[in-house]
């Protein structure tokens, strides 16, 4: 049987491969087809704008006119224009607050996770509906807490004789400032516990027997065992963490739109304000320009901040 | 390695780890310190976390009165719930209509991303072309790029395109938000799927597509589950874009809907307004429930990497 149908094989001779044989199972040939889509979607939609943003900030365009280059003009103007330094101001100050405060609470959070306890994982389930409220919904909701009439937290604090009247949270500049950071920090808890909680689960119980029987108190346990075994997951999360709070707009827009004031505008906001109800396109692509080198700076600085104790180690 | 691969395609969570089998040294803690140092933070912050849904759940039901009136009502609870302010989102305003936009725009962009994604990261693991590496860290780079400093270009070449205020305006961008995600997911997944598998297929004579439709994709259901329901939720949750490029009322989506359209000097709004935010919640809350599993598999699967 297996003889006839060698004897079968032989008779044809196996033909040559033409070219599109070969090509067929070329990888590169192959690989930039499966590649096509992806590509094309990234970049029509997201390497072409980026480059069209950056030349905007140099024209004059308005909405439904293509503007005109005039060179460094809108970073002149926006230089000497008082209000934008308050923004960057603002956005540093609500980037640098809400990512510290997220960051301590959530890994908190999560070295809490970690423990053994009942229903642990319907807790974990819990914990996480924060981030997937779409934060436009929960923002209207803590729009509702942050009431200066019929705010619950007031009527709360009033009830236990903490305060007299009620707290004005969105209209007056720092509680404004303080309000959106909460809810920002309310907002990004559970993604970073959850994170750190999956790094915090992979670290071998064995190494906190270990030092507990050379006596390491619980302090040291947490320095010199989770800590530096968490850097490389701390790291990652950080960066998103920093990114997406330094352009956060969601939030903003739905809670103060920016006011009082102009005190919780970032820059997000201001270049949606200048730009698209203000119409003047090349302004608010300046404004978005300039978030660039600040997005570098602190991508660095979460990631080899964080990166550089490996380094060393290493 | 063998078991270590099918235990990350049984369990995507990637917690089939040491943690689990050992009770640790928990059990040298007594109940009471436990009382204060575990239960009592975890429960201050869960409540923290919480409070926020049941406010907006009771504001949602509880008669208009009632709900500025915190002096002769306990505002904690109510004993008279009404439906009236989603009576009035279902018939007074176009509420389903939105519903449905949100819904079918996230369909969409989630789909053509999966797509894409599966090819680009199937491309980038397995074919493995030349410059496949630095492919794949563009990508990731690409993550990086917040809508926040695109919106405005993109505005220009929606408008070019003559997609503004139209759906397809959202679900071709959004795919620019989701393609970095998911592809960076599903190469993780794609890695764990054994290559010896790939390899008798080869020899037995099949071509990539019937390897990835009768292989790879089967054995990555729960990575291909993760990356659907995550971007899914994406897109929902998306504001930016949504409020730039849609102007008329009934192709909005529910986010940019709410906060333009119930916004207005009505001291009574709040009934609706919670109502609205909750229903727009719900349909996310539900399929969240359904997939916990693979929600956090998603989440940390792409940081893991």
């Amino acid at each position: 049987m297996a003889d006839i149908a060698m004897r079968a094989g032989a008779k044809a001779p196996p033909r040559e491969p033409t070219a599109w044989d070969r090509l067929k199972v070329n990888r590169n040939w192959l690989g930039f087809w499966f590649m096509v889509p992806a590509m094309a979607f990234l970049i029509l939609f997201l390497a072409y704008p980026l480059v069209l943003g950056v030349w905007l900030s140099f024209t004059d365009a308005r909405i439904g006119r293509t503007g005109n280059f005039v060179g460094l003009e809108n970073y002149e103007w926006l230089a000497e224009d008082s209000n934008f330094w308050l923004v960057v101001f603002n956005t540093v100050f609500y980037t640098t607050v809400a990512s510290v405060a997220k960051f301590a609470i959530g890994l908190y959070l999560a070295l809490l996770l970690n423990e053994r306890m009942p229903f642990k994982a319907m807790i974990r389930a819990l914990v996480l509906i924060p981030f997937i409220v779409p934060t436009v919904l929960s923002a209207i909701a803590f729009w509702w807490i942050y009431d200066s009439n019929f705010s619950i937290v007031s009527w709360g604090l009033r009830e236990m004789g903490l305060i007299e009247g009620n707290i004005n949270f969105l209209g007056d500049v720092w509680n404004a400032r303080w309000s959106v950071i909460f809810a920002n920090v309310w907002r990004g808890i559970p993604f970073i516990a959850i994170t750190l909680l999956a790094g915090l689960q992979t670290v071998s119980p064995s190494l906190y027997e270990a030092a507990t029987i050379d006596g390491a108190s619980s302090w040291q346990r947490f320095r010199y065992i989770t800590y530096p075994l968490l850097t490389p997951i701390i790291a990652v999360v950080m960066t998103f963490s920093v990114l997406f709070t330094f352009t956060d707009f969601q939030l903003i827009w739905v809670l103060t739109r920016g006011g009082p004031v102009n005190a919780t505008h970032l820059m997000a906001t201001l270049s949606y304000q200048r730009a698209i109800l203000g119409g003047n396109l090349g302004e608010g692509a300046a404004i978005s320009t300039a978030m660039i080198p600040f997005l570098l700076a602190a991508i660095m600085i979460s990631w080899f901040g964080l990166q550089r104790r490996t380094w060393q180690q290493g | 390695m063998t078991d270590q691969t099918a235990g990350r395609i049984v369990d995507p969570g990637g917690r089939s780890g040491r943690a689990d089998s050992s009770e640790g040294m928990s059990y040298l803690d007594s109940l009471p310190r436990r009382l204060v140092t575990l239960y009592l933070p975890l429960g201050i912050i869960c409540f923290v976390l919480l409070f926020p849904f049941y406010w907006m759940a009771l504001t949602a039901i509880k008669p208009d009165e009632q709900l500025l009136d915190l002096k002769t009502y306990n505002p904690l609870w109510t004993w008279d719930p009404t439906f009236k302010h989603f009576y009035k989102l279902i018939f007074e305003t176009q509420y389903p209509r939105w519903l449905w936009n949100t819904m079918f725009v996230a369909m969409a962009a989630t789909t053509l991303s999966i797509i894409s994604s599966v090819f680009a990261a199937y491309a980038i693991v397995r074919l493995k072309y030349k410059g496949a590496q630095y492919i794949g860290g563009l990508i990731f780079l690409a993550y990086l790029v917040p809508p926040s400093i695109l919106f405005i270009p993109l505005s220009t070449v929606v408008f070019q395109y003559g997609l503004f205020d139209t759906p397809f305006a959202l679900i071709l961008t959004y795919p620019t938000i989701l393609i970095p995600f998911s592809t960076w997911l599903l190469m993780g997944y794609f890695k764990t799927i054994p290559f010896e598998l790939e390899e008798c297929a080869l020899i037995d004579g099949a071509s990539r597509w019937q390897i990835l439709t009768k292989i790879i994709l089967p054995l990555a259901i729960p990575g291909l589950i993760s990356a659907f329901i995550f971007c899914f939720t994406l897109c929902w949750n998306e504001f930016i874009y949504a409020l730039t490029f849609l102007s008329s009322t009934q192709h909005k989506t529910v986010p940019v809907a709410i906060v333009n359209e119930f916004v207005d000097g009505d001291i009574y709004r709040w009934g609706s307004l919670m109502a609205g935010a909750l229903a727009g919640s719900l349909p996310l809350v539900i399929l969240y429930a359904f997939f916990v599993e693979h929600y956090v598999s998603a989440m940390t699967g792409a940081v893991k990497e």
